[in-house]
């Protein structure tokens, strides 16, 4: 089917090579200078130029002992959904599914309404700031958008799973530069066999927590083309354990307000209902 | 690495890192792998997912701690302690590969009777000479192969050892041609002599006991026997243990016999030579092999052969080559790569007659290293300064004074793509420019992608780079810069009749670039150095394949032997094949010696040659072909029979045996005890490092005996036991940062923006320390600032006599220059000097830490006399106080 990422934490040795190759093929600027004192986290979360981020968990022995005895590390990245909020909410079209089955933002055509930050159950998506002065360069035929930018004080960035390298046959920057091949770039289904196969073998070696993430899922995002191999829950990493799709909350979202709409009608008719009759 | 080259015969990595994959279980220790050489650690990973079990002993639970399956916590400085205290488990269990130890090292030869181990005199050795007035050529008399020794710099300490009683009883034997008589060493194959290597080895690490571990390093007893099993389970014919490690086993007092025990370890265990052994000396920098091949060491000359010395009388070719050319072994053939050197840097001016231009070489006349020269150029002995690639202000020791001695220059270049702190040190923090009267000039030199050559990587290997882009604007290539150089003072002497501007006038520097545009502009070719390195004949310029082709008569000229065949002709350059296969890939890059791959690898076979094992199957001999073969270059001559007797009394490689692999040694054995090479010990002791928090639990003596110090008011030390400074300091470098290169890099800086501190909750709470706040490091010689970083990753260690000890980590990446900023820890760490290399101990000393930032440096520092031990309540030496937000 589709092309995404395999990322085993396993294997990550938290070198953050990922972070660096994805910036740089990308060309986005460094988010600032700041220590954060949180593990080896310095840029903390992924963002409209940050979309490769590796966590730090430490984890301590138990509660009572400070002590570390496990060092977890993850590259997150944006997980290119099955049903894609951010997709479903895009009033302009500038989000699409390309022919790789990857969530790609067309730069050309976002005009920066935001609308998909929110609607991104992993708080993925973000707009990029107008002071960086840049996303001009990575729509993938070479256009700028400056005008977005400029008008609109930015537009939405996210991974884009290296379309551009996709198209000329390249990995993507961020599988190419992974030295313990934690990050795996290939076809999803292909990718998933090798996954759970993966998670067999784990649990054969004694990491009882060994466990998917993104795939065989029930919740309304459906799988995700960047999936993960954990060893512990998801909320460890700062994932969430069952991540909702907003738009599943239309219905009841627009049921209830026409309930409350009908309610509130009848309940004016029967007011003035009575008060004619009065 | 003489740790590893006076036990093996050479002091690079024995084994490559793709082999890392075959190794069924690696100790990494004095190395944080997966952090700082990430891409090498791949085949680490790989080992792991076959199955093997990886070690990880560091004194910080760090990113190579994560993915180990066993770590275990150790005092930093106390890494004798534990591979001794394995050394003599292995031996007392028997559980040590005992007919590799038979067949291939020196265990059953006799010590003589007159040599005293550090049991009999409690921490030193026979021959012990202390003194404040012994002078230079007393020190540097004993003729090792690369010796360059302490200068005489008042207020030294000037011990030394005589070294003399660390020697092999000798017998007298028929020589082999029957012409009377020759002395080899007396061997006793029973081993049953007390006096035999082995049970001197045993009796000397007998009190390394792993309570004793316990007491010393802070590491728990299970962790201990934990780590033990998986060694002696994984060594053996079917299984093989691969050590790491990297300069956190070099930078000490005593560095080079740490590695000197893993050395006599890994030979015990028999995971010398062979597939998934050996030890991998990891390499930091991007050249740093090439820069020890073809030396920017002042005792070096390339290939390792010594640069003469005044002490050991070398003033003719025939004396240097009478100290330096070995009776036996493989460096018989020193005058055939001596004599091609001279012919390659002096040319036709190079004659039999004039001993090849022999006095053109500089001789040494003391300890000529880095913070010798320092000294020396802060007491106003130096006059000048090229400073090429480093950052000794932000990455080397004492800092202040460093910056300090460059204000006692007159002059001073620095040559470096970025501008560094060294290059600033006129506009550092506290000093007034207009006061500094040194002449700083800055040359930006290219990047590697801006520039074609050849870098020489931790697996000894050579590697063809080309140019990519142009530098930008005024940038030149280093290459440049000293051919430019070299040509301006060819023109400068060229009219000189006088006889001490031969040496530049006669220089061969003929390496113009054949391509017109380079050629404008004064780019040299680098494929023309490449030549001369490789060596070629004079007669007809034609281009040598290896270096059993190189002459003593000068009939030769060769840069490097050791490089030789990395060019064996006009078109051809080894070092850019690319080729590779799952495993040895000999066609991928040139590893030097002759493209091997695994050193000894003929110890891959056992002494009749066959395979130790059909899983570990390397070099073994092949009866048919009569020569040995295998999947590698076999590091032993190819037709020699296993069975082949040695000659005694015959010269070079004819004096040893068909199972000696380690040819360099004098007798071709591995040496467990080393007779004389090193100068503090022929058997690895336990020392404290110079600024430690206890005394030396094992002997009376606290310190490496013969290590050099510097006592002088601008270069304090904490002592021993200090209680103004009573925790562990040690320092490192991190994954994303290297120094001043990645310090200006965006993507680079803003994943470690600045410069912070490790330390455990315990001590935090203690200290009133919260996690992020700005904190001050304190040794006896000055303060530093950075941010807490509070984990659990560091845990207080507890030692014997109930002392429990806290240990805190700083990176070493900082500075003021780039995007992400801080101290430098250079400012806490005082000049020491290991006796063998010059190293300095950056890894381990001791600290003191509260909460705040430190004050402003102030000009008043720099020239005053900085007490020893500060007595409490004195009011601090430096400025005004900072504020301190979070105090």
């Amino acid at each position: 089917m589709g092309n995404g990422f395999f990322t085993d934490t396993t294997l990550c040795i938290g070198c953050k090579a990922c972070e660096v190759a994805c910036k740089q093929w990308n060309q986005l600027p460094s988010d600032g200078y700041e220590f954060t004192a949180n593990s080896y986290d310095n840029t903390m979360a992924l963002g409209a130029t940050t979309w490769r981020h590796v966590a730090f968990v430490e984890q301590p022995v138990d509660e009572h002992d400070p002590t570390v005895n496990r060092w977890l590390m993850m590259s997150d990245v944006c997980k290119h959904c099955t049903n894609a909020g951010c997709l479903e909410a895009c009033p302009t079209g500038a989000i699409m599914r390309n022919e790789f089955d990857d969530v790609f933002i067309q730069p050309d055509i976002c005009n920066g309404c935001g609308y998909c930050v929110p609607s991104c159950p992993f708080g993925v998506v973000d707009l990029i700031p107008h002071q960086h002065g840049i996303a001009t360069t990575f729509a993938t035929d070479g256009r700028t958008n400056d005008d977005a930018v400029q008008s609109h004080g930015g537009i939405a960035g996210k991974c884009t799973l290296c379309y551009d390298r996709q198209k000329v046959g390249f990995d993507p920057a961020c599988a190419k530069a992974c030295p313990t091949e934690s990050i795996q770039f290939g076809d999803v289904d292909e990718l998933k066999d090798r996954a759970r196969k993966r998670v067999e073998q784990l649990q054969a070696r004694g990491v009882a927590g060994a466990r998917l993430y993104g795939v065989d899922e029930t919740t309304s995002v459906g799988d995700l083309n960047a999936f993960f191999l954990l060893t512990d829950t998801p909320d460890k990493y700062n994932l969430p354990e069952r991540p909702v799709l907003p738009s599943t909350r239309q219905r009841p979202g627009y049921t209830s307000a026409a309930l409350a709409a009908g309610a509130l009608a009848l309940a004016g008719f029967a007011i003035f209902a009575n008060g004619k009759t009065e | 690495m003489p740790g590893l080259g006076t036990t093996f015969g050479r002091g690079g990595a024995t084994t490559f890192v793709q082999d890392l994959e075959n190794a069924d279980c690696i100790l990494i220790e004095g190395s944080n792998f997966a952090e700082c050489h990430p891409v090498a650690f791949r085949f680490v990973m790989k080992a792991k997912e076959r199955g093997a079990t990886i070690i990880h002993v560091d004194p910080r639970f760090t990113r190579t701690s994560a993915v180990a399956d066993i770590y275990a916590p150790i005092r930093s400085g106390s890494d004798i302690v534990f591979l001794g205290a394995l050394i003599s488990h292995v031996l007392e269990s028997g559980k040590y590969f005992r007919e590799y130890v038979d067949a291939f090292t020196n265990a059953d030869y006799l010590v003589r009777e007159d040599f005293k181990d550090t049991e009999d005199l409690d921490g030193i050795f026979s021959g012990w000479e202390a003194g404040e007035n012994l002078n230079d050529s007393s020190i540097l008399n004993a003729g090792t192969t690369n010796s360059g020794d302490a200068s005489a710099i008042d207020g030294n300490k000037h011990s030394a050892y005589n070294r003399e009683t660390w020697a092999f009883e000798l017998e007298e034997v028929p020589r082999y041609d029957g012409n009377g008589t020759v002395k080899v060493p007396k061997r006793d194959p029973s081993q049953q002599n007390p006096r035999c290597v082995i049970n001197v080895l045993k009796r000397h690490f007998a009190r390394y006991t792993p309570e004793m571990v316990e007491d010393v390093c802070g590491t728990p007893r299970e962790k201990f026997f934990q780590i033990a099993e998986a060694l002696t389970k994984n060594s053996g014919r079917e299984r093989t243990t691969a050590f790491a490690y990297a300069v956190g086993w070099t930078q000490h007092s005593v560095g080079v016999q740490y590695i000197r025990t893993a050395a006599i370890l890994q030979t015990l265990l028999g995971n010398m030579g062979r597939p998934g052994g050996g030890i991998m000396a990891l390499r930091g920098h991007a050249n740093i092999q090439g820069a020890t091949d073809i030396p920017t060491l002042f005792d070096l000359l390339p290939g390792y052969m010594p640069m003469p010395a005044v002490a050991r009388k070398e003033q003719t070719l025939a004396e240097y080559l009478g100290t330096n050319t070995k009776p036996t072994g493989w460096w018989a053939n020193t005058p055939k790569y001596f004599i091609s050197l001279l012919k390659a840097w002096y040319g036709e001016h190079a004659t039999a007659e004039n001993d090849f231009c022999y006095d053109y070489l500089p001789q040494l006349t003391g300890n000529h290293s880095m913070m010798s020269t320092t000294i020396a150029m802060k007491d106003d002995e130096v006059e000048g300064y090229f400073v090429i690639g480093q950052n000794p202000s932000a990455s080397g020791m004492n800092g202040e004074l460093t910056s300090d001695a460059f204000e006692h220059l007159k002059w001073m270049v620095n040559i470096d793509a970025y501008e560094t702190e060294t290059a600033s040190f006129w506009k550092r923090e506290g000093t007034d420019p207009t006061t500094v009267a040194t002449e700083c000039f800055y040359l930006p030199s290219a990047v590697v992608l801006e520039k074609e050559g050849t870098m020489v990587n931790t697996n000894r290997m050579l590697q063809w780079h080309d140019k990519a882009i142009e530098p930008p604007g005024d940038t030149v290539t280093d290459a440049w810069i000293f051919y430019t150089l070299g040509k301006m003072f060819k023109a400068h002497y060229a009219d000189s009749t006088d006889p001490k501007d031969r040496p530049i006038q006669h220089m061969t520097w003929d390496y113009e670039h054949p391509d017109a545009h380079e050629r404008a502009k004064g780019e040299p070719s680098i494929h023309r150095i490449m030549k001369e390195i490789n060596g070629y004949s004079v007669a007809d310029g034609t281009q040598l394949k290896t270096f059993t082709e190189l002459k003593d008569d000068g009939s030769t000229a060769c840069g490097a032997w050791i490089y030789t065949g990395v060019a064996p002709d006009d078109t051809k350059l080894m070092s850019r094949n690319r080729k590779a296969d799952d495993w040895v890939s000999l066609e991928w890059g040139f590893s030097w010696p002759a493209n091997r791959r695994i050193l000894y690898n003929r110890a891959s076979a056992d002494a009749a040659g066959k395979p130790w094992s059909e899983r570990k199957k390397y070099i073994w001999w092949d009866e048919a072909q009569a020569k040995w073969t295998g999947v590698d270059v076999p590091d032993f001559p190819v037709g020699k029979a296993p069975n082949t007797p040695a000659k005694p009394g015959a010269s070079g490689m004819d004096a040893h045996g068909g199972a000696s692999p380690f040819m360099l040694n004098l007798d071709g054995q591995a040496q467990l005890f080393t007779a004389g090479l090193l100068k503090d010990g022929p058997m690895p002791t336990h020392y404290e490092a110079v600024a430690s928090p206890v005394k030396n639990a094992l002997y009376g003596q606290q310190n490496n005996p013969v290590a050099m110090e510097w006592r002088r008011s601008d270069n304090a030390y904490n002592g021993t036991d200090n209680p103004d400074y009573p925790y562990v300091l040690t320092s490192y470098r991190v994954t994303e940062m290297s120094g001043i290169m990645t310090r200006y890099i965006p993507w680079l800086a803003e994943l470690q923006p600045a410069a912070f501190a490790e330390l455990d909750p315990e001590l935090a709470v203690e200290k009133h320390i919260r996690n992020g706040d700005w904190v001050t490091i304190s040794t006896a010689l000055g303060e530093i600032e950075a941010r807490a970083l509070v984990s659990g990753r560091l845990q207080p260690l507890r030692l014997g006599k109930g002392r429990r000890i806290h240990q805190i980590g700083i990176p070493y990446n900082y500075g003021t220059m780039g995007h992400a900023t801080g101290d430098s820890p250079s400012n806490l760490i005082p000049f020491v000097m290991d006796p063998n290399v010059s190293i300095h101990e950056a890894k381990s000393g001791t600290c003191n830490i509260r909460l705040g930032r430190r004050p402003t440096r102030t000009r008043t520092v720099v020239d005053e006399a900085v007490p020893q031990h500060k007595p409490e309540g004195q009011p601090s030496l430096h400025g005004a106080q900072r504020d301190t937000p979070g105090a």
